[in-house]
């Protein structure tokens, strides 16, 4: 499986990584041998075999519906972003381009 | 010079009377105020909690409480969230990030009495197998400074012979708690996926996380296991097993018990020097008495594959947090509009390995190549699973070595990811299944280079690991051997 430069370019955007041309460069050759490298998996046999997503076998693990206060002062909570705030909320940028 | 101190010397130490926490706790933060600089282990000394807590430990033992951790000067790898103390996952994503609670079991630790001198350095957002990717630079080996000391969990695996405190807090994914340890010749203990309660440390593979530490001895890993297992109602991946009380297992009988030793552990991949030492450590316990018997894990080889496409999916998906608005935001300069403020705040936040796991994960979970990588690797994770089950019939405990080869060069690696991701082809596969396992030091190599025996048991039997672990340790002492500095 060989990664393009078009993909990783692709692939950087899907996961919004802003990445220049060396990088680009420089990824596609080791992701490719990422790739490369794990294309053995397809010489297990996996018929008929159930996918793992969690080992200990628990399920719908319940919660009681109770608030707790984990932090009591909520504007701590707040003063670990470092960007402006106004009126108990964090100042973003724009979403929408003109 | 300080003693090298175990935990259970300290609290003899303490009731006994010989000295007080805040004496030994000024000694340690001196130690490490002036070697750290040349081995680059704690990337934030946290003095004023320590002599704080240290103090409060006194007092306790005053009244004559020496129960727990009381006292015992420790290192937190800097992914537990520590209030009031910056936690960066040593990332220049998170620089500055001081967060508002202690994790839980951050919170059971200081409540056992242990005092906390600051936060040890790790691959970045704990992604890496020699501490190369932290954003702080690598952590020195102290066995020989021109080699890595391992990683993730470089900077707690190296505070341990260094006597930077005398035991680390680490995570293990795929082997930072143990690959490290066996790279710098101390005891890493990795629990069952569960057995710890992971809210409050920086997660990397959800699947696949566990909270452990870097001791002297194995005892010691049974003592701080008595406080850290257990259940949190903030993280629902712990099962409502019963906890020990892991220190009974120490110096029990082992004679009649059985060790498998996975021919797949001892093949042509490992280097002849490690798998000497280990076939040393496995005749040691034959001399106790166990039965060591061959037995086969076929699909072993295919491990590090599975992990490589696993993890890095969930890696790409916890890291999607980390968009510059709650965390890890840039000086507002030249920034636009939001999708600018997420590209730029994640291309310049993180580092190489994180950028490479990102977009493995990206590539693995997106549409069309769902089936063919993350699908195909979570059927070949089961496949493993049962392959330990089954051998799991048959013998107590498996043993072999932590790691292929003993610590190598600092930037040997650095621009070949595969070359490095095999560090961990012997501990991923026991990841994968959420089994536990115990790194205990076996010796060195002719260059004098730490190697680690490693010990793996059935989920929840962490019981069986200090019980073979304490045997073997009993008649080598080789934690002994610190570095001479």
């Amino acid at each position: 499986m060989n990664l393009t430069k078009e993909q990783v370019e692709k692939i950087a955007y899907l996961a919004r990584l802003g990445l220049n041309d060396a990088e680009i460069e420089k990824f596609s050759d080791q992701l490719t041998g990422i790739l490369d490298y794990v294309d053995m998996l397809n010489e297990v046999d996996t018929e008929n075999v159930d996918p793992t997503s969690q080992v200990t076998g628990l399920e719908s693990v319940m919660e009681e519906d109770e608030v707790i206060d984990y932090v009591e002062d909520k504007s701590r909570l707040l003063e670990a972003s470092n960007l402006p705030k106004e009126a108990r909320q964090i100042l973003v940028k724009s979403i929408f381009n003109d | 010079m300080i003693e090298n101190y175990t935990i259970k010397q300290l609290i003899d130490g303490y009731s006994e009377g010989s000295f007080s926490s805040t004496e030994v706790t000024k000694q340690y933060l001196e130690r490490l105020k002036k070697l750290n600089p040349e081995y680059n282990v704690f990337v934030n000394v946290s003095e004023d909690l320590a002599l704080e807590q240290a103090a409060k430990a006194d007092k306790a033992m005053e009244a004559g409480d020496f129960s727990g951790l009381m006292g015992i000067p420790m290192g937190l790898k800097d992914v537990f969230c520590t209030e009031g103390i910056e936690t960066t996952a040593c990332s220049n994503m998170l620089r500055g990030y001081v967060p508002p609670f202690n994790a839980p079991v951050v919170q059971d630790l200081f409540d056992a009495g242990a005092v906390c001198l600051g936060k040890t350095n790790t691959d970045e957002f704990t992604c890496g197998v020699s501490t190369e990717t932290s954003c702080f630079g690598v952590t020195k080996n102290p066995y020989d400074v021109t080699k890595v000391p391992g990683g993730s969990g470089g900077g707690s695996a190296a505070a341990v012979p260094l006597n930077f405190g005398v035991f680390a807090m680490g995570t293990d994914t795929g082997g930072s708690i143990r690959q490290p340890a066996s790279f710098c010749n101390g005891v890493g203990m990795k629990v069952t996926y569960g057995r710890v309660p992971r809210s409050g440390v920086i997660s990397m593979a959800s699947s696949l996380d566990t909270i452990g530490h870097n001791t002297k001895t194995v005892e010691d890993a049974a003592l701080v296991l008595d406080i850290t297992a257990g259940t949190h109602r903030m993280d629902q991946t712990t099962p409502q097993e019963e906890v020990r009380s892991y220190t009974d297992y120490i110096g029990k009988d082992i004679s009649g018990l059985k060790i498998g030793l996975p021919k797949e552990y001892f093949n042509d991949s490992v280097d002849d020097e490690v798998r000497e030492l280990i076939m040393d450590a496995v005749k040691v316990l034959e001399s106790k008495g166990v039965i060591v018997k061959e037995v086969s894990l076929p699909n072993t080889k295919y491990g590090v594959a599975a992990y490589y496409i696993i993890s890095p999916s969930e890696v790409s998906a916890n890291m999607a947090r980390y968009d510059g608005i709650r965390y890890g935001a840039l000086p507002d300069t030249d920034i636009n509009d939001l999708e600018e403020q997420y590209l730029k705040t994640r291309g310049l936040g993180f580092g190489d390995e994180m950028k490479r796991r990102i977009m493995i994960g990206t590539y693995a979970l997106s549409s069309g190549y769902y089936d063919a990588y993350y699908l195909k690797a979570q059927k070949v994770r089961t496949v493993l699973i049962q392959e330990f089950e089954e051998v799991f019939k048959d013998v107590d405990v498996l043993m072999g070595p932590v790691s292929p080869f003993p610590a190598f060069g600092i930037g040997e690696k650095v621009s070949d990811p595969v070359s490095m991701y095999v560090a961990d082809a012997l501990t991923i596969p026991s990841s994968l299944a959420g089994i536990p396992g115990i790194s205990v030091p076996a010796g060195f190599t002719k260059a004098g280079l730490p190697v680690g025996l490693h010990i793996m048991a059935p989920q929840f039997e962490e019981g069986l690991l200090f019980q073979f672990g304490s045997a073997y340790e009993s008649e080598t002492e080789f934690w002994k051997q610190v570095p001479s500095v």
